[in-house]
């Protein structure tokens, strides 16, 4: 993938827009961000995601949903090539992002990484200073010119929502920060590389109520930038958030389909059973 | 300090069933009372070891009162002595078979007495029954001089000789020709250590520079040996002005003197430029007394030793440990915690990860004197005699490197505390959380960048605390050291102001062997007791100050990077 593999560091510090002329109204059919075809992915010897196809629209936000070890957050994981991390994982088939397989040999993880960004379950900020957080991927990139930065941070708070409450502390230490602070923050952090997609997995399990209210508007309001894919073991958060669903069972995709058709009139019975609470 | 909290099996709780004494020990109570004790018997040692020796060492400089008594040694006339007690002590009746008639029976007192006077009496102590003691005084007037060799001098001040002149004995001006004394030494030193040391090194540097000719095999008519020729003897020009300075400050040294008379009777004739200190203890008042104690103890922390290790102050000792240890920690750290992140971050687990981590453990149980003697083969004469043939030729057969020095001693207790090092890095990276690496990989940082940024900060107090632990160790070392580096007297500090400044290659002087060769290696033992404890407690400071700037440095560390939230 990596469409402008070459950005210069000052396109870097803000984040890049998509151009308003491609954006698809709602409701209009949007071309693929993300395509898997045949994946497979092993835990050793495991299966643990079997033969998912699946086309993930751009500038929407697809749930995926299912029962506890499904593979949800395994299959989000592969978007960014997160399950590296863990020894002895095998996978087959291809994922493409834009066009462009992110397991091919000349692709960066780095980079790939870059531009898939990632949000987890629990709020993770670096035991830095609320700005540092944000700049933390910037600095990485070797970006410095501390008026980028500056303006950078104040971009990506605000667009995570959190602009107003800490603009006064932006060097005290992240920590201090409340749980849905902290995750707006992980968020803004996301957001300050400029990336394409944003995974999200789990990202309200561990907040209380109104925080996860300020994450679901949140998501709503990203989602005229962003392809955003988001892990939830809560129905009626995927059913409040996202444009399309995914159900995943025992590491198969079970069905995929908008939002509105999936939770109103499912095509598989498995689907029904698991949205109506007839199990898991 | 103990407290136990939680009693719930206390008496009351287990008197239901069996008896009430069987049910106390079946309850929590008795397992409680156990630790609780066992820590009370750690602080109870711990606290006596310090206690004796904090008794013992602050007590050394303090201007003990001197007793004048008439003493019958048996067999003998009638004498009058002066001294300091120097240790009371009650000798067993069976042991004391010499003992005075008037204290046979019980356990008669025993006294050791510091009389002086070594060049008259042959001996600086003496031990007296308390009860052979007869009609023991304590004379305002009885001076104690310090002097700089034959240890202390008791007695009354009888008349000054100044300039060749006689004057009565004076006070005031007996203080001011001692002021003086101490300013020619002091200059006297200057000349011979700064520019009688930097005259020595030019020749020595020229020496070498004329072998490394005929190394080179330069032909005999070459101007080289003319040239350094010539600068010898300009060298030795200076040389000969210096010993002149010397000889003139030697005879101003040696102008006056002083009349003593013994509490014996004797007369003793003393060159004034000898004595250190006079002073009269049993006429000092309280603020004096603490005045001249707070400047022993400056004298004893800030002064060179002085007569084989039995007197003077213990700083080349003090400042030797503190370079060491400050040496070996520089070498040690990086070392430990690059092995430890290579072994936590990169290498596969497996068998051979867990066989290297059982070996490094096993390191730390090595006796530390088969780490001298590896570091006398390894590093003095391997590697320092390999430093040698490859740049010091011209110096051989005298080794520069070669021989036990300061780089080498800090290398072998890096190797000594190496495990330490690696074992707490180890752990404290394992305490990272997991969360924060995936956090920093997904925004795009590679596995390096995320160790460098995330990880590693957050390891340094770990790190800090492996290397308390190192230093504490390697401070309180001195078998291995014995063998890499530590003398008895080294001639000069491994800083000073000749180039390169830090002389890595110089022996040096260590604490803890310093403690040994004083109580144990000392042809005064009496003596140097006292000093033996004086230098144990300074060690044991020196830990503690150390062990005391790494906590604090790690607990503003701490501050910083503190664990993400739960």
């Amino acid at each position: 993938m990596t469409p402008e593999p070459e950005q210069n560091a000052a396109a870097h510090a803000h984040v890049a827009l998509p151009d308003p002329g491609s954006a698809p109204r709602d409701g209009a059919p949007s071309r693929p961000c993300i395509e898997t075809h045949g994946f497979h992915l092993y835990y050793g010897a495991k299966p643990a995601l079997k033969n998912i196809d699946l086309s993930i629209p751009e500038r929407r936000v697809t749930a995926i949903i299912g029962p506890s070890g499904c593979g949800k957050s395994t299959l989000l994981r592969s978007f960014n090539r997160m399950n590296e991390l863990i020894d002895n994982v095998r996978c087959e088939g291809r994922i493409l992002i834009h066009g462009a397989d992110i397991h091919a040999p000349e692709q960066d993880v780095a980079s790939l990484r870059r531009h898939v960004g990632m949000v987890f379950q629990k709020p993770n900020p670096f035991p830095k200073s609320i700005y540092e957080n944000v700049v933390y991927g910037l600095r990485i990139q070797g970006i410095r010119g501390r008026r980028h930065l500056d303006d950078a941070v104040e971009h990506a708070l605000r667009r995570a929502a959190l602009w107003e409450e800490v603009r006064g502390r932006l060097h005290e230490n992240a920590l201090s920060l409340s749980g849905g602070q902290q995750q707006r923050l992980v968020i803004a952090r996301a957001i300050a590389v400029a990336p394409r997609v944003l995974l999200l997995d789990e990202p309200a399990s561990a907040l209380d109520p109104i925080s996860t209210l300020k994450i679901e508007e949140l998501i709503f309001e990203l989602k005229s930038d962003y392809t955003i894919v988001i892990v939830t073991h809560n129905m009626q958060q995927a059913a409040r958030v996202s444009d399309h669903t995914a159900y995943l069972y025992m590491g198969e995709l079970i069905e995929f389909n908008e939002t509105s058709r999936l939770f109103t009139q499912p095509r598989e019975k498995m689907t029904e059973d698991y949205i109506t609470g007839r199990y898991g | 300090m103990v407290a136990h909290e939680s009693r719930q099996g206390g008496p009351g709780a287990a008197a239901g069933t069996g008896g009430r004494r069987l049910g106390w020990f079946r309850g929590d109570d008795p397992f409680i009372w156990l630790c609780a004790g066992a820590v009370a018997f750690c602080l109870l040692m711990v606290s006596g070891l310090m206690g004796l020796i904090l008794v013992r060492g602050m007590t050394y400089f303090w201007p003990a009162p001197v007793v004048e008594f008439e003493y019958t040694a048996p067999g003998a006339s009638s004498v009058t002595l002066a001294g300091e007690i120097a240790h009371r002590q009650l000798v067993l009746p069976e042991q004391a078979l010499d003992a005075p008639p008037a204290a046979t029976g019980t356990h008669p007192e025993r006294l050791l007495l510091k009389t002086g006077n070594r060049r008259i009496y042959g001996q600086d102590f003496r031990r007296i029954y308390s009860a052979d003691l007869q009609n023991a005084r304590y004379p305002e007037e009885l001076t104690v001089f310090q002097r700089t060799e034959w240890g202390n001098l008791y007695g009354y001040l009888e008349a000054l000789e100044v300039a060749g002149v006689r004057r009565s004995p004076d006070d005031a001006l007996l203080q001011d020709l001692i002021a003086r004394g101490a300013d020619l030494r002091r200059q006297l030193r200057r000349l011979e250590r700064g520019e009688g040391g930097r005259i020595n090194g030019a020749l020595e540097k020229l020496r070498l520079e004329e072998r490394r000719l005929e190394l080179d095999e330069a032909p005999a008519d070459d101007a080289r040996y003319v040239r350094l020729a010539e600068q010898r003897r300009t060298q030795q020009e200076r040389y000969k002005n210096l010993e002149g300075r010397v000889g003139a400050l030697r005879q101003q040294l040696e102008r006056d003197r002083v009349w003593v008379r013994l509490a014996s009777g004797e007369r003793v004739e003393q060159t004034l430029g000898d004595i250190l200190l006079a002073y009269r203890p049993n006429a000092m008042s309280l603020p004096q007394k603490l005045g001249f104690y707070l400047r022993g103890v400056l004298k004893f922390l800030g002064g060179e030793p002085r007569e084989a290790n039995t007197e003077g102050g213990i700083f080349p000792a003090l400042f030797g440990t503190f370079i060491m240890v400050l040496g070996m920690s520089v070498l040690v750290t990086p070392f430990g915690v690059i092995a430890a992140i290579y072994l936590h971050e990169n290498a596969r687990q497996g068998l051979l990860t867990r066989l290297v981590r059982i070996s490094v453990n096993n390191l730390a149980g090595v006796p530390s004197v088969v780490y001298g003697v590896f570091g006398l083969g390894f590093f003095v004469y391997f590697l320092g005699g390999s430093l040698d043939r490859l740049f010091y030729p011209e110096a051989l057969p005298a080794p520069t490197f070669g021989t036990p020095g300061l780089i080498w001693a800090s290398l072998t207790l890096g190797l000594l505390t190496v495990p330490v090092v690696i074992v707490a890095t180890e752990e404290g990276l394992s305490r990272v959380p997991h969360s924060l690496r995936e956090g920093s990989l997904a925004l795009g940082a590679t596995r390096s960048e995320t160790l460098w940024r995330t990880v590693l900060p957050l390891t340094i107090p770990a790190m800090l605390t492996g290397l308390i632990l190192a230093v504490a160790r390697a401070a309180g070392e001195v078998a291995p050291l014995m063998l890499v580096g530590v003398v008895k007297l080294a001639p000069s500090l491994p800083v000073d102001g000749v180039f390169p400044y830090l002389h890595l290659e110089r022996k040096f002087m260590h604490l803890g062997f310093h403690i040994y060769d004083v109580g144990f290696q000392s042809p005064n033992v009496e003596a140097t007791q006292p000093l033996v404890y004086a230098t144990t407690l300074v060690l044991v400071l020196l830990i503690v100050v150390l062990n005391l700037s790494a906590i604090y440095l790690r607990h503003r560390m701490r501050e910083g990077y503190r664990d993400p939230g739960t």
